[in-house]
C-alpha cells in the first residue's frame, strides 16, 4: 500500500528545532567561535586558528600541561572511585534482605545520599573532616592521626574519596538489587541441588546475571564522576596546590578565573569530545551485549 | 540410590497451629521403590509440588519424617540429601559451556577429573548433547537448555532421585514427545528412582509406571495407569484422568440395584452403605453406549455429538446431570433423547467422593 506522503509533518519538529538551536546549538557555536580567537579586552576580536588546540594537546606549554595534569588526575580519580564503588555496591546489595519490611527500609535508607545535592554533600563533607569543629577531623586528630585535607594532599584525595564513596555507592548498590530481584529461585534452587558453594552461586549465577546492571553502574559512575566538579570544589577548592584540581575545576579557573576565553573554549571541546567518545564507547559495548542477548532469543 | 518412605508428611506455609484444611501438604504416609518412575499428577495448586520440594529439602516440612534407606534425613540440607531436581524453566549457568554445566554437580562434590569426564561424555551421549559440549550453553535454543538441565540432573549416579517438576513445559509439542521417549529410555538405562511431577495427564501415563494422583493437598490414589482407568479411588481421579473424564452421577444404592433419577440399574456386586453418605455412581463413557431409546433403559437428552476421528462420545443431560457416552460405530444418532446401557462390571460406586468395594 502506498503511503500518502505528507512534507507538512517537517513543520511539527520546528519548534523543537528552534529551542534546541536556541539552547544548545548556538552557545555551542559560541564555544567554537571563542576556541578559534584571541582578544585583549575591548570586544576586540583576533583570529588564532587551531592555535589554542595545539597550545591545549602540547604538555609542554603552561596550559598543556596543566589540561594533562588534571585529564590524569581525572581519570585516576574515575579508577579509584570504580575500583571502590562497585565492589562494594555489589557486597551490600548481596547483603540486603529479600523481603519483608527491612527491604523497604534498607531501600530508602540507600536512596538518601542520593537526595542530597552536590554542593550540601561537599559542605557536609567539608566541615566533618575539619580538625578543629569537624566530627571526623577532631576524632582522627585526638586518635593521633595526622589528618588535615587543607594542607596535605593525601588527606584531600581522601576526603574527596571517600566522599564519592559515601554518595554514589547507593546507586550502583540499588542497581545491583535489582538486577540481583530478577533472577528466578529456581536458579538458587538449582545451585544448592549441584551442591553449589556461595562463592561458585556467585560468580556462576549472581554475577553474570548482573552484568547488564553492572555495566550501566560502571557507565553512570564513570561519566558522573569525570565530571566531578562540585564536591572537591566545595571541600578542598582544588587544593592543596592543584592536586585535587579535576578537569572541570581547572576549566572554570581558566575561564572565570583568568578570563582566558579562548584557552577554556578549546579545553571544553576537548572535554566534550573526550566524554562524547567514552559514551559512544560504552553505547557500543552494551547494544553490542544486547544484541548477542537477542540472538540468543532468536534461536530459540 | 534409594527407597523413599514419608511418614505422617505434612507442610503449611502458615505455620503448624493453622487449621488442616488449609494445608498445602495434608499428611501423608507412602514408600516410593529403588528405581521406580513415579508421575505425580494433579491440578495446579493441588500441593505435588509442595511434596517434590520436601523431598529434595528446599522447603522443610511442618510435620512428619522423610526417610531415604530407612535413614532419616529430614533435618538434612538439600547438599546433604543427594537428589537432584529438574525444574519447569530451565536454569543454566550462562557463563559455562554446556561440558562446564554437565560437569557442574560433580565438580562441586570433588569428584576426580577423569570420572567427571567419563560420567558428561555419557550423558552427553544419552541427551544428544555431544555436538554441543565445547560451546557456551547462553546461546542454544529453549529444548537444548532444558536438555542441560536434564543431564545436570541425571549426571551424578548416585542420587536417590532425580525429581522432575514439570519440566517440559517450555518444550514445542513435538520434541516434548521425544524428550519423554527419552526420559523413560535413561530411566530404563540408569536404574535411577524418577519423580516426575505434571498436570497433564498423557504427560503422566506415557513416563511413570506408578501415578501417584493429589488433589487438594491429599494423595487421593496411587498405581498404574490401568488401575487409574478402571478403578479410580475417588471421584477426583475418575474425571481428571480419562478424556472424557468419568461420569459421576448421584444414585440411590440399595443392593445389587442403584437408582438414577428413579430408572433403575443393576450391580455386579452387592453394596452395604453408611446411612447419610453422599452416594455417586462413577462409570467411564467408555463403558456406557448409546442406544435407541427403549423401555427399561435410562434415557437421556442428547447436547451434541463430539467426532474425535477413532471414536465417537455423545455429550447427553441426565435430569441436571451432564453425561458422556460412547456412540457405537454405525450406530446413526436420531432425534435428541437416547437410552443407555451400561456395562455393569465397570459401574463403580462411591460414597463421599471414595470408591466402595460390594461384596460378591
Amino acid at each position: 500500500m502506498d503511503k500518502t506522503v505528507n512534507q507538512k509533518a517537517w513543520f511539527l519538529v520546528l519548534p523543537v528545532f528552534l529551542v534546541v538551536a536556541f539552547s544548545a546549538i548556538l552557545p555551542l557555536m559560541t564555544v567554537v567561535n571563542y576556541s578559534m580567537q584571541d582578544t585583549f579586552g575591548n570586544n576586540q576580536f583576533f583570529w588564532n586558528g587551531v592555535g589554542w588546540f595545539k597550545e591545549l594537546l602540547d604538555p609542554s606549554t603552561d596550559l598543556g600541561s596543566r589540561f594533562f595534569a588534571s585529564l590524569w588526575r581525572n581519570l585516576a580519580f574515575s579508577a579509584i572511585i570504580l575500583a571502590i564503588e562497585v565492589p562494594l555496591g555489589i557486597v551490600v546489595a548481596l547483603s540486603m534482605p529479600r523481603e519483608g519490611w527491612r527491604v523497604a527500609a534498607c531501600l530508602v535508607t540507600l536512596a538518601l545520599p542520593l537526595l542530597i545535592p552536590w554542593n550540601v554533600v561537599g559542605t557536609i563533607w567539608q566541615i566533618f573532616g575539619r580538625p578543629d569543629i569537624g566530627l571526623l577531623g577532631y576524632v582522627l586528630n585526638n586518635m593521633g592521626i595526622e589528618y588535615n585535607y587543607v594542607s596535605n594532599e593525601f588527606d584531600a584525595w581522601a576526603t574527596v574519596i571517600v566522599m564519592d564513596v559515601w554518595h554514589w555507592t547507593s546507586l550502583v548498590a540499588l542497581l545491583c538489587y535489582a538486577g540481583l530481584k530478577s533472577i528466578p529461585d529456581a536458579y538458587y534452587q538449582a545451585a544448592q541441588i549441584d551442591g553449589a558453594s556461595r562463592w561458585a552461586v556467585f560468580t556462576a549465577i549472581q554475577l553474570p546475571k548482573m552484568n547488564r546492571v553492572l555495566l550501566i553502574a560502571v557507565l553512570l559512575r564513570f561519566m558522573d564522576s569525570f565530571m566531578i566538579y562540585t564536591e572537591p570544589f566545595v571541600v578542598t577548592g582544588g587544593g592543596p596546590g592543584n592536586s585535587t584540581t579535576f578537569v572541570s575545576i581547572e576549566l572554570v579557573k581558566i575561564a572565570l578565573g583568568q578570563f582566558d576565553l579562548g584557552k577554556a573554549a578549546a579545553l571544553s571541546l576537548v572535554y566534550n569530545l573526550i566524554i562524547i567518545i567514552v559514551c559512544w564507547i560504552f553505547y557500543t559495548v552494551m547494544t553490542n551485549a544486547g544484541a548477542e542477548r537477542r540472538d540468543e532469543k532468536g534461536v530459540a | 540410590m534409594a527407597r523413599i518412605d514419608l511418614v505422617d508428611l505434612a507442610q503449611s506455609y502458615s505455620g503448624n497451629d493453622a487449621d488442616p484444611a488449609s494445608f498445602a501438604l495434608k499428611p501423608v504416609t507412602m514408600t516410593w521403590r529403588q528405581g521406580g518412575a513415579y508421575a505425580l499428577l494433579g491440578p495446579s495448586g493441588c500441593g505435588k509440588t509442595t511434596l517434590l520440594n520436601l523431598i529434595s529439602g528446599i522447603v522443610t516440612p511442618s510435620r512428619g519424617k522423610i526417610l531415604f534407606d530407612g535413614v532419616d534425613i529430614t533435618p538434612l540440607s538439600t547438599q546433604k540429601r543427594n537428589i537432584a531436581q529438574v525444574f519447569q524453566f530451565p536454569v543454566i549457568y550462562d557463563t559455562m559451556t554446556v561440558g562446564q554445566n554437565l560437569a557442574f554437580p560433580l565438580k562441586n562434590r570433588g569428584l576426580p577429573k577423569n570420572e567427571i569426564d567419563a560420567r558428561v561424555a555419557e550423558i552427553a551421549r544419552l541427551l544428544d548433547l555431544e555436538p554441543f559440549l565445547s560451546r557456551k550453553a547462553m546461546r542454544l535454543t529453549a529444548d537444548a537448555k532444558q536438555k542441560i538441565s536434564l543431564g545436570r540432573g541425571l549426571v551424578r549416579s548416585d542420587v536417590a532421585a532425580v525429581l522432575f517438576d514439570e519440566p517440559l513445559t517450555v518444550i514445542d509439542p513435538e520434541l516434548k514427545w521425544q524428550l519423554r521417549s527419552k526420559l523413560k529410555a535413561l530411566h530404563r538405562e540408569l536404574d535411577l528412582t524418577m519423580i516426575y511431577v505434571t498436570h497433564d495427564q498423557t504427560e503422566a501415563l506415557t513416563f511413570a509406571d506408578t501415578v501417584v494422583v493429589m488433589h487438594d493437598g491429599r494423595v487421593v490414589q496411587s498405581g498404574t495407569p490401568a488401575e487409574l482407568f478402571d478403578k479410580p479411588a475417588h471421584t477426583f481421579v475418575g474425571y481428571f484422568i480419562g478424556s472424557p473424564g468419568m461420569n459421576i452421577v448421584p444414585a440411590e444404592v440399595r443392593g445389587r440395584e442403584a437408582r438414577i433419577g428413579g430408572h433403575p440399574i443393576a450391580l455386579n456386586r452387592s453394596y452395604a452403605l453408611p446411612a447419610g453418605a453422599k452416594v455417586e455412581l462413577g462409570v467411564r463413557p467408555e463403558f456406557v453406549d448409546v442406544a435407541t431409546p427403549a423401555p427399561g433403559l435410562i434415557s437421556a437428552n442428547i447436547e451434541r455429538i463430539d467426532d474425535l476421528g477413532r471414536v465417537r462420545f455423545a455429550r447427553l443431560r441426565v435430569g441436571d446431570v451432564k453425561f458422556a457416552a460412547r456412540v457405537p460405530s454405525g450406530f446413526s444418532v436420531s432425534g435428541d433423547v437416547a437410552g443407555l446401557v451400561f456395562d455393569a462390571s465397570r459401574v463403580h460406586v462411591y460414597a463421599d467422593s471414595l470408591l466402595v468395594e460390594g461384596a460378591a
